[in-house]
């Protein structure tokens, strides 16, 4: 699984052009994030850290499997997490694979898990900052994503429409581990901010509980199962945000979906226009059945790609979410990370191959 | 569609709830007099994802004038066994006792409730056949139920709720699995939550419709803690009957997991073969509700799946999932409807097939659709 990817010279990267939707960055220790924080919250981090909702410090619960979750090779050299290092970043990604744009995705160490929400907020802002003087910065190909902790909504809107005059960001980014569905009222301040400002709400996997079980049967015990929720664990938001009528409050909200999985859709948008069906009266605010407004309001990063027994089922599942919905990812740097040059493999045209790699992300996040 | 001929095995129907006072004969002196004193005799045991107003609980033309739809045996026999011509039909009845604290409590109603469905549906309708229920708060209680039911063969199998205190492959219900085995039943898990836990990892939604719509991804979740608990190794007969959140959903998780497991092998080191193998051996899916719109996406979904015999005939009766006759989506071919009404769920009843056999050899039925045009989906286990 963790088999060295070779480094080939740049000259024989295909020249791909591709958007890469899913990038992470980490810092290379928290003293990173320190000229973005106040005295105040510096003293806070050193001495009372994190405060989550589990049982471990500095680990998750479900230990991921090789190289804590990352790509072995992607260890630099020099020390530091995974992620930490621009350089090795554009040697094994960008430059290799010829990036023309990578969405930037904030994970740890920003303030969305936080159960002090001043300090979520102080993380956050930080984040912000970071993502924009030691990123963006330094490689205009990356775009960053707002981070804001939901939990928080009043901060989260002034955090969007301070940043959002920044051409740099392009989404917002909360954790769908979430203490309520993403669809109720307490988040609702959030979209509006997102809609106003033209942004994408970004949904990603985040591995620290907002307060509550994996899913409706509660605690799985392996990393295969916890794994396997971050698209079940996401169906729960898709089905809130859709039947709250979150879309009816806020017709231009976009939301992408990013390491969810993509398969699930199709099947879901069937399930809820069938339970609709009995149960119109109790959400009259819904207008239209749930799977129209599952086909125009969301996209979906393909990391990691299904692979079906005969690929060519892919077709259908494109063919039911929509060809025009579906953006290249690749998760860099962890373990699961998807090649731009070969995790496409199933048939498609060229028009639909470009659309995936490229056009869709342009389009949805205005790209120049 | 209409079914095109009777014989048809329905394995999910659902005899409504019965009221304390029918159960009461049936608990020993301690708990009905406990019950008693404490006015628990009035309660109603219904569980939540199952309240008898909502809309999917009984079709309208199946709900009475007065009382609960599916409360009285000459209403199930007209308006499901003989509506659908049905040979066999598995009742599950989704008492409230599951979703208590008190186990010993849950365990005395299980048992009542066992003893209720043999006296009053059972002794008075052949066709019938019943699920036992369990009280999943102290697996070694539901084991020695498991135990306790088995003697009497038209329990064909043991039913508990796709959502409890912990996903259903952990070991704490290893001892529900072992009896199982023991006793040739398969394990038939139903929609319904007791909401130990949130319907969802982001917490409480707001209306009954997510509630329902979310029971499917619970399935999936299931099915995993299934597999990656490896109850299919640790018990080789476990039959799982994945019951009434339909199984458009399961392309994903044969996708998901076969390439999952690649890279998760030395975590669940006892996962010998492709999950997608695993569960093509092991695990059915009810036909109701079949979240399909039109029978393209039907044809695409069974051949995602590869097989076509992972469906089992479900009315769901009285929930409201098709009206009129239409029991069977459109657009399957009639090989495969032959699999779903009859030769599937023979397949994976043992009980039911040996009860068809019997039929057979004593002359009762002849020739067309006796259905044995399928194998045991698994070779049955030494005890």
């Amino acid at each position: 699984m963790n088999k060295p990817v070779p480094e080939r010279e740049v000259k024989a990267a295909q020249k791909l052009g591709f958007v890469d939707c899913d990038i992470h960055p980490v810092p290379r220790t928290p003293k990173d994030m320190h000229p973005y924080l106040s005295a105040r919250w510096r003293e806070h981090a050193d001495t009372f850290g994190a405060h989550l909702c589990q049982g471990l410090i500095g680990q998750l619960p479900f230990p991921r499997m090789m190289a804590a979750g990352m790509r072995a090779d992607s260890y630099p050299s020099n020390g530091g997490p995974p992620g930490c290092d621009l350089e090795l970043m554009q040697r094994q990604h960008l430059d290799l694979n010829g990036c023309e744009t990578g969405m930037l995705v904030v994970l740890s160490r920003g303030g969305m898990d936080e159960r002090n929400v001043e300090f979520g907020a102080a993380l956050a802002h930080a984040a912000n900052d970071w993502q924009l003087h030691d990123w963006v910065a330094k490689d205009k190909r990356l775009k960053a994503g707002i981070v804001v902790p939901q939990e928080y909504p009043e901060f989260a809107v002034r955090e969007i429409d301070e940043r959002a005059e920044n051409e740099a960001f392009r989404q917002v980014i909360l954790s769908p581990r979430s203490s309520e569905p993403l669809g109720r009222r307490k988040y609702w301040p959030i979209y509006e901010a997102i809609a106003r400002n033209n942004l994408v709400l970004g949904l990603h996997p985040a591995g620290i509980s907002g307060g509550h079980a994996t899913s409706g049967t509660g605690w799985g015990t392996y990393y295969m199962q916890e794994h396997y929720a971050f698209g079940t664990g996401m169906v729960g938001n898709v089905v809130s945000l859709i039947i709250e009528g979150v879309f009816e409050r806020f017709p231009g909200l976009k939301v992408a979906m990013i390491e969810t999985g993509i398969s699930w859709a199709p099947s879901l948008g069937w399930r809820m226009d069938k339970q609709w069906q009995r149960n119109r009266k109790e959400t009259p605010h819904l207008t239209r059945p749930p799977s129209e407004y599952l086909r125009e309001h969301f996209w979906f990063c393909t990391q990691p790609m299904e692979e079906p027994e005969d690929p060519a089922h892919l077709q259908d599942i494109l063919g039911w979410i929509g060809w025009d919905k579906l953006m290249y990812s690749s998760d860099y740097p962890h373990w699961d990370y998807d090649d731009p040059r070969v995790a496409l493999n199933f048939k498609m045209t060229a028009p639909q191959r470009a659309g995936i790699l490229r056009d869709n992300a342009k389009a949805l996040y205005r790209l120049p | 569609m209409k079914l095109p001929f009777k014989g048809a095995i329905d394995c999910d129907l659902h005899p409504a709830v019965p009221a304390m006072a029918a159960l009461m004969p049936h608990l020993d002196p301690f708990w009905r007099e406990h019950f008693a004193e404490r006015y628990i005799d009035q309660a109603p045991f219904t569980l939540a994802s199952y309240a008898p107003s909502l809309p999917q609980s009984a079709r309208p033309d199946w709900r009475p004038a007065k009382g609960l739809a599916a409360a009285d045996l000459d209403a199930l026999r007209t308006q499901a066994l003989d509506a659908f011509g049905a040979r066999f039909a598995i009742a599950n009845v989704l008492h409230g006792a599951v979703a208590l604290f008190n186990a010993d409590m849950a365990a005395a109603l299980c048992k009542a409730v066992n003893d209720w469905v043999a006296r009053e549906w059972l002794d008075r309708e052949p066709r019938l056949r019943a699920s036992i229920l369990v009280p999943p708060q102290d697996a070694e209680l539901a084991a020695a139920e498991i135990e306790r039911c088995a003697s009497d063969p038209r329990f064909v199998q043991v039913l508990l709720l796709v959502m409890g205190d912990r996903p259903l492959g952990h070991r704490t219900y290893w001892p529900i699995y072992r009896a199982a085995e023991r006793q040739g039943l398969p394990i038939g898990v139903h929609a319904g939550s007791t909401f130990r836990h949130a319907p969802t990892g982001s917490g409480w939604p707001s209306y009954h419709l997510e509630d329902s719509i979310l029971q499917a991804p619970a399935f999936e979740d299931t099915l995993l803690s299934f597999l990656a608990e490896g109850v299919f190794q640790k018990f080789p007969g476990t039959r799982l009957v994945l019951m009434e959140s339909g199984f458009t959903w399961l392309p994903t998780l044969l996708w998901r997991t076969n390439k999952s497991w690649r890279g998760v092998r030395t975590e669940v080191p006892w996962i010998d073969r492709a999950p997608a193998e695993i569960v093509r051996d092991h695990v059915r899916f009810t036909l109701q509700p079949a979240d399909v719109p039109n029978a393209d996406v039907l044809n695409r979904v069974m051949d995602h799946v590869k097989s076509d015999e992972l469906i089992v005939f479900s009315t769901d009766y009285p929930h409201w999932q098709f009206d009129g006759d239409d029991a069977l989506p459109d657009g399957l071919s009639a090989a495969i409807i032959r699999n779903i009404l009859i030769d599937n769920p023979l397949a994976t009843y043992p009980r039911l097939r040996a009860a068809d056999e019997a039929a057979v050899n004593a002359g009762q039925r002849t020739g067309q659709a006796t259905g044995h045009g399928r194998a045991p989906m698994r070779e049955e286990m030494a005890p």
